[in-house]
């Protein structure tokens, strides 16, 4: 019972209650979830009590959605009312919300039951979940490797299946590449397909909220539950989000799949990941896909783009944890400026500080248009890349992520090579595009992911694709060992 | 490019200036470390310098957007009781901090 989709049937058949079914997630989180540091905080009454309102309303023949009735996990970074919000960080540790975020309100419109809090890397910052104050969260693969990250603590439980599906945030990957790692789907929607009305702010310009589930067919649910317009996020898109369910035509003949050159080179990622992802894209040719190969001839580019960009916005963004109006203030402090600059210093962990010091420095006179205005340049080149590789293809395919999930502590010295592994996702970010990572693979009991990434607006493609192949292949039905 | 060459070695002077900036104190051991992280950093990202952007617009959103407008209507806003529940120290419905102006008063 531990697929979305199982444990909507289940519900639908009466097999099961939404109590019965929140009850064993709160008991799977307490043990595994908490053991794997995946989970770092659970409203076990709450969400008894709103399951006991959803049974009583699928009881009156009143369900709201596919996602009635089923346990959910938030990335740390999402806010809900009356509950603690920390993104991992000592300077939000005592911060508990005074409203609702749009991701938590969607959810409950549609029936869904927050079960609480995911792990994270502090402010979304990371690419391992090992930033975090909670220490790290491990992948129920091999809990001696990383889940990923910074959404890594959703990924790990819905792997581990602790809740059938969760929310994390992606702004340089950060969805798709723990998803790879810990073998499920992982979708980052269109820019703006979200609303982050309730999102703690890392790169204004590149976060979007998206689902971790075992099928494109359970993202499509999540995406049409929390997708949508949003007036209180003014760079939420106005269009109508399209009926994504009823484009899964499990048919792919007609469609181009583009394969970038730059992501097949030789040097670049580990040549089982390339195989396994040639293979899933040879499963999606025989189905009736036509395949050619394409070019996005800025990509040796885009982590320096990304890491520029993104910087240079959370230096902004996180300005305002200043000790005065929430969150940590340091003891003892006598003047404002000594309020300001110790509660910051003690609040703040080192990739967090090494993101603020990299931002304002790329920010500050001088250097603002060697660093900022070229990327901000070069952001364009890398949009004007998809633009043309799109005019050939409807789906661009490719790894998600260079290697398989690797040792906790590997990389933690090492912040350039760590970067460096964000190459195929950030440019969806830099590009405002949807992307999807899915299950094609195993290299030595390590799932692979195969990224699949989408125009504008074009989720359903992008979902199309993705359903179509699991329908084909069953990848997303392995399960990680049980520890 | 050779002057944007040398702009790449950040020295501890430049990152002690920058945490000034932004407002964090750095132990010598943080100094040190962050100013051989962020030249690690600053020496792959001088790649772009490489790349001929004359005349290429800057993007700010990928997606372009027009500024939303609301109708001009007054609406609730948050309960200050709310607002304030987060406060690490209030007094009546202020957020108390450490005195700004010297002078007046002890």
């Amino acid at each position: 019972m531990e697929s979305l989709e199982a444990q909507r049937a289940a519900l639908e058949a009466s097999e099961i209650s939404s109590v019965e079914l929140v009850t064993e997630a709160l008991a799977r989180s307490e043990d595994s979830g908490k053991g794997l540091g995946a989970v770092i905080g659970l409203r076990a009454e709450a969400a008894l009590a709103e399951a006991a309102e959803s049974d009583a309303r699928r009881r009156g023949g009143d369900s709201r959605s596919p996602l009635e009735g089923t346990p959910v996990l938030l990335k740390d970074n999402m806010v809900m009312q009356g509950e603690p919000t920390t993104c991992a960080s000592r300077i939000l540790e005592p911060f508990v919300s005074p409203y609702d975020g749009a991701a938590a309100e969607r959810l409950q419109a549609a029936g869904a039951i927050i079960l609480g809090r995911a792990n994270m890397d502090e402010f979304a910052m990371g690419a391992t979940t090992e930033n975090s104050i909670f220490g790290p969260a491990h992948n129920p693969w091999d809990p001696a490797r990383t889940c990923g990250g910074s959404s890594g603590g959703s990924a790990a439980a819905v792997a581990a299946g602790i809740t059938g599906f969760a929310l994390g945030s992606d702004t340089g990957g950060s969805i798709r590449q723990p998803a790879s790692f810990c073998g499920v789907v992982g979708m980052k929607p269109t820019y703006g397909r979200v609303s982050r009305w309730g999102l703690v702010a890392f790169a204004s310009s590149l976060d979007q909220i998206g689902p971790f589930t075992h099928t494109a067919r359970e993202a499509a649910w999540v995406l049409e539950a929390i997708g949508g317009h949003d007036p209180r996020d003014s760079t939420s898109l106005p269009e109508a989000l399209p009926s994504l369910e009823s484009a899964l035509t499990g048919d792919v003949a007609g469609l181009t799949i583009g394969l970038p050159k730059e992501y097949f080179v030789d040097d670049g990622a580990d040549p089982a990941v390339i195989s396994a992802v040639r293979q899933g894209v040879d499963t999606l040719e025989r189905a009736g896909a036509k395949v050619v190969e394409v070019t996005l001839p800025h990509t040796p580019y885009v982590v320096s783009t990304y890491y520029l960009v993104a910087t240079a916005e959370a230096s902004s963004n996180l300005a305002r944890y200043d000790g005065a109006r929430y969150g940590r203030r340091a003891e003892g402090v006598e003047d404002l400026d000594a309020m300001y600059r110790r509660s910051r210093s003690e609040g703040f962990g080192a990739e967090v500080k090494r993101r603020i010091l990299l931002g304002t420095y790329v920010l500050s006179a001088g250097y603002f248009d060697a660093y900022y205005r070229k990327a901000q340049q070069v952001r364009t080149l890398v949009r004007g890349d998809f633009e043309q590789a799109f005019e050939r293809c409807d789906v661009i395919a490719g790894p998600t992520y260079p290697e398989v999930a690797f040792p906790i502590g590997a990389k933690l010295d090492d912040p350039v090579s760590l970067y460096l592994g964000d190459i195929y996702t950030v440019s969806a970010n830099l590009a405002g595009l949807p992307g999807i990572s899915l299950p094609c693979g195993e290299i030595d009991g390590l799932p692979v992911g195969m990224q699949l990434l989408g125009r504008a607006l074009d989720e359903a493609t992008l979902l199309r694709v993705a359903d179509a192949f699991q329908r084909l292949t069953d990848h997303h039905e392995r399960r990680p060992p049980r520890a | 490019m050779l002057a944007l060459r040398a702009m790449s070695r950040i020295t501890r002077e430049d990152v002690e200036r920058t945490a000034e900036l932004a407002r964090l104190s750095l132990s010598d051991d943080e100094v040190e470390a962050m100013t051989h992280d962020l030249g690690r950093i600053l020496d792959h990202v001088d790649q772009l310098q490489a790349l001929d952007t004359a005349g290429i617009e800057p993007t700010a959103h990928a997606i372009p957007l027009a500024t939303p407008m609301r109708a001009d209507q007054a609406s609730a806003g948050i309960d200050p009781e709310l607002a304030l529940a987060n406060a690490p120290l209030r007094e009546a419905s202020a957020f108390v901090v450490p005195k700004v102006i010297d002078g007046e008063e002890s």
